[in-house]
């Protein structure tokens, strides 16, 4: 008798974990939605026409809908790029810039090596996003390391110098001498470019997003490597004391979370844009840190988050052109989905 | 000609310096009381926007220049709610308000892109003004300047002599010992991040309404993060932080002039020194700086119900 009511509740306690998150997410999401709308009328807009137009344009049509994961790539990317190194509670603020520096590595290839079959070329743009983001990341790691900088500034003003780098290349060096006055590089040869999928834009980069997700999720769990990755996280003064190198794992935690969001940069010039532009990006770095915090750095959560604010991105594109409020109108839209859910998390930290 | 140069670039370190000091006092009171604020740069963007906004409206500068502050103040007041009685990171939510205050001034500023105003009125000090280099660069500059240093002394005051300083320091070294003395650290960091919001929305009015005399969108570039590296940089102390905005303002004015003066150098290679010259000064004196730092900084106070 007891046991089987010992059972039942354990099975209900399954659904309930499972349930209970998805409700108060809903819950959450329709506070801070409400919210929004309230400052929307404030300004004198209709927020029924505004939601309506973010939802026919980009749940409620295919073309909407794949738009929609085109911005998840760079976002779950860039989440990541936030969510590794804060295993070992290091706040990789950088995202942007490594973003940045990961687009001008892969353009630098793009340009440089366009002779060369597709396979091989789109593999080295990658290597080259990847290690150029996960360098510049390490530099903050290695500040850090050493006890001097705290990464979480170094890498904000790293940002900076990333987005002012790629200015000074596609205004001066790289610029297109066929572009006028746009800056912006030439545009890549065909086999600099991520192949699609099945007619829309969505590209591979998803694709590697998702497994990237996997995989660390897979290597935290199961690896030598996550285990002392989280025996640092855990305690890191214990950690020490059982000869984990801590200094190496800030270095390789950085680098790897620099080099996830300059795959991110990679695959945003390979795909989407076809040439480094400054306009490259419009804050996928911030969002993406913001990401990992709403989901705890849990790699469904991530996904999922993304997924969110993939909508609310795609979404300001089309308020721009139909409301005619300006595109970054839809940041506070972001900011008081992220008050709610940060409000709502308390106590933790 | 050297004259000139050297006259341009003393004044142009002061009025570029003066939302640099503003902004790194509001940082400073914040650590001090054990908080972090990375949106900053919203409350200046927030600060900028309704400065403009209102000066436009009543063609008062000085009406612009307090509800500039009410209005950083008060945008402040929701990172103090989130982080102090929601207890949410700190960092994350700081990021958060910087979005918010990037978004809520666009809105706001949409129709005041390329607006005119007159702005702060430069008030040339008798006499002194008409000195040689020195006059122009040090005694011709809008009210904002002139109080800067006035304020980085009073704060220090406040801190380092008065009751309420000192409870907000022992909220920011200890705030289980504060609670224990009779203060109750959520009602001093509450005063302290609207007080930290109207220093804020000041430093952004500087620019809408001293520097730039217009408005645009997302105008602050980066300077609410370089103050938080200020903070740092003057080691948790109100006087150190004016030399820090000196020397930072000092290089936004150098490339300016370089630009000026046609060096040729991309604009956008200048445009890093203030950056970069952050992360070097850091890199530096960082080690050092962090034992100066309040005890509990960025941690959260769950004592009280």
């Amino acid at each position: 008798m007891a046991d089987a009511s010992i059972v039942r509740d354990a099975r209900l306690d399954t659904g309930r974990r499972l349930a209970a998150p998805l409700g108060r997410f809903a819950a959450l999401l329709a506070i801070a939605l409400a919210l929004f709308a309230a400052i929307l009328m404030l300004f004198g807009r209709n927020p029924l026409r505004a939601y309506a137009d973010i939802f026919s344009s980009t749940l409620g049509s295919t073309y909407g809908f794949s738009e929609t994961l085109v911005k998840m790539a760079p976002l779950i990317l860039t989440a990541l790029a936030a969510a590794v190194p804060a295993r070992i509670w290091l706040i990789n603020v950088g995202g942007e810039g490594q973003l940045f520096v990961g687009a001008l590595c892969a353009t630098w290839a793009a340009i440089h090596l366009a002779g060369l079959p597709s396979f091989l070329l789109l593999t080295i743009m990658a290597a080259l996003g990847f290690l150029g983001g996960g360098l510049w990341a390490a530099i903050a790691g290695a500040l850090r390391a050493s006890g001097r900088v705290s990464e979480t500034i170094s890498t904000l003003l790293m940002n900076y110098v990333a987005i002012l780098l790629v200015n000074f290349l596609v205004f001066g060096p790289w610029k297109d001498p066929e572009g006028v006055n746009y800056p912006q590089t030439v545009e890549f040869a065909a086999g600099a470019i991520l192949p699609m999928l099945g007619g829309t834009r969505v590209h591979l980069g998803l694709v590697l997003a998702l497994v990237a997700t996997a995989v660390l999720a897979f290597m935290l769990a199961r690896t030598r490597w996550g285990l002392e990755v989280r025996a640092i996280g855990g305690n890191a003064e214990a950690a020490r004391r059982n000869g984990i190198p801590i200094e190496r794992y800030v270095l390789v935690m950085m680098f790897i979370g620099g080099g996830l969001a300059g795959l991110a940069g990679m695959a945003e010039v390979s795909a989407i844009q076809g040439r480094l532009r400054p306009s490259l990006s419009p804050g996928y770095g911030y969002s993406g840190f913001l990401i990992s915090w709403m989901a705890g750095g849990h790699p469904a959560g991530i996904v999922a988050a993304a997924f969110v604010l993939a909508v609310i991105t795609a979404g300001g594109d089309i308020l721009q052109m139909t409301q005619a409020l300006p595109g970054s109108v839809v940041n506070i839209l972001m900011a008081v989905v992220l008050f709610v859910v940060l409000g709502r998390q308390a106590g933790r930290r | 000609m050297i004259a000139g140069i050297v006259r341009s670039l003393l004044s142009g370190s002061i009025v570029s310096g003066t939302p640099l000091l503003y902004a790194t006092l509001a940082e400073l009171l914040s650590e001090r009381a054990g908080v972090v604020n990375l949106g900053l740069e919203g409350v200046m963007l927030v600060g900028a926007v309704v400065g403009f906004i209102a000066t436009v409206h009543t063609g008062s500068a000085a009406v612009g220049l307090v509800a500039a502050g009410l209005a950083g103040g008060v945008f402040n007041l929701i990172f103090a709610f989130v982080v102090v009685r929601r207890r949410a990171n700190q960092l994350a939510a700081g990021l958060t308000l910087m979005f918010c205050g990037v978004g809520l001034s666009a809105l706001m500023g949409a129709r005041y892109v390329g607006s005119q105003i007159a702005g702060l009125p430069e008030l040339r000090v008798p006499i002194l003004a008409d000195l040689p280099i020195v006059g122009p660069a040090l005694f011709a500059h809008d009210v904002l300047v002139y109080a800067a240093v006035p304020v980085a002394a009073l704060t220090w005051w406040v801190l380092f002599r008065t009751r309420w300083g000192l409870f907000v320091r022992a909220v920011g070294e200890n705030p289980v010992a504060a609670f224990a003395a009779g203060k109750n650290p959520h009602v001093v960091q509450y005063q302290v991040l609207f007080v930290a919001g109207v220093l804020g929305g000041i430093a952004g009015a500087h620019l809408s309404l001293a520097v730039a005399r217009t408005w645009a969108e997302w105008m602050t570039a980066g300077r609410g993060f370089i103050a938080v590296a200020l903070v740092i940089f003057s080691t948790w102390h109100p006087l150190r932080a004016v030399a820090g905005a000196l020397l930072f303002g000092g290089a936004i004015s150098l490339q300016l002039q370089l630009q000026a003066l046609g060096v040729p150098l991309s604009p956008f290679l200048l445009d890093m020194l203030p950056y970069v010259l952050s992360l070097a000064v850091l890199a530096v004196w960082g080690g050092r700086a962090r034992h100066a730092a309040p005890g509990s900084l960025g941690r959260v106070f769950q004592g009280t119900p």
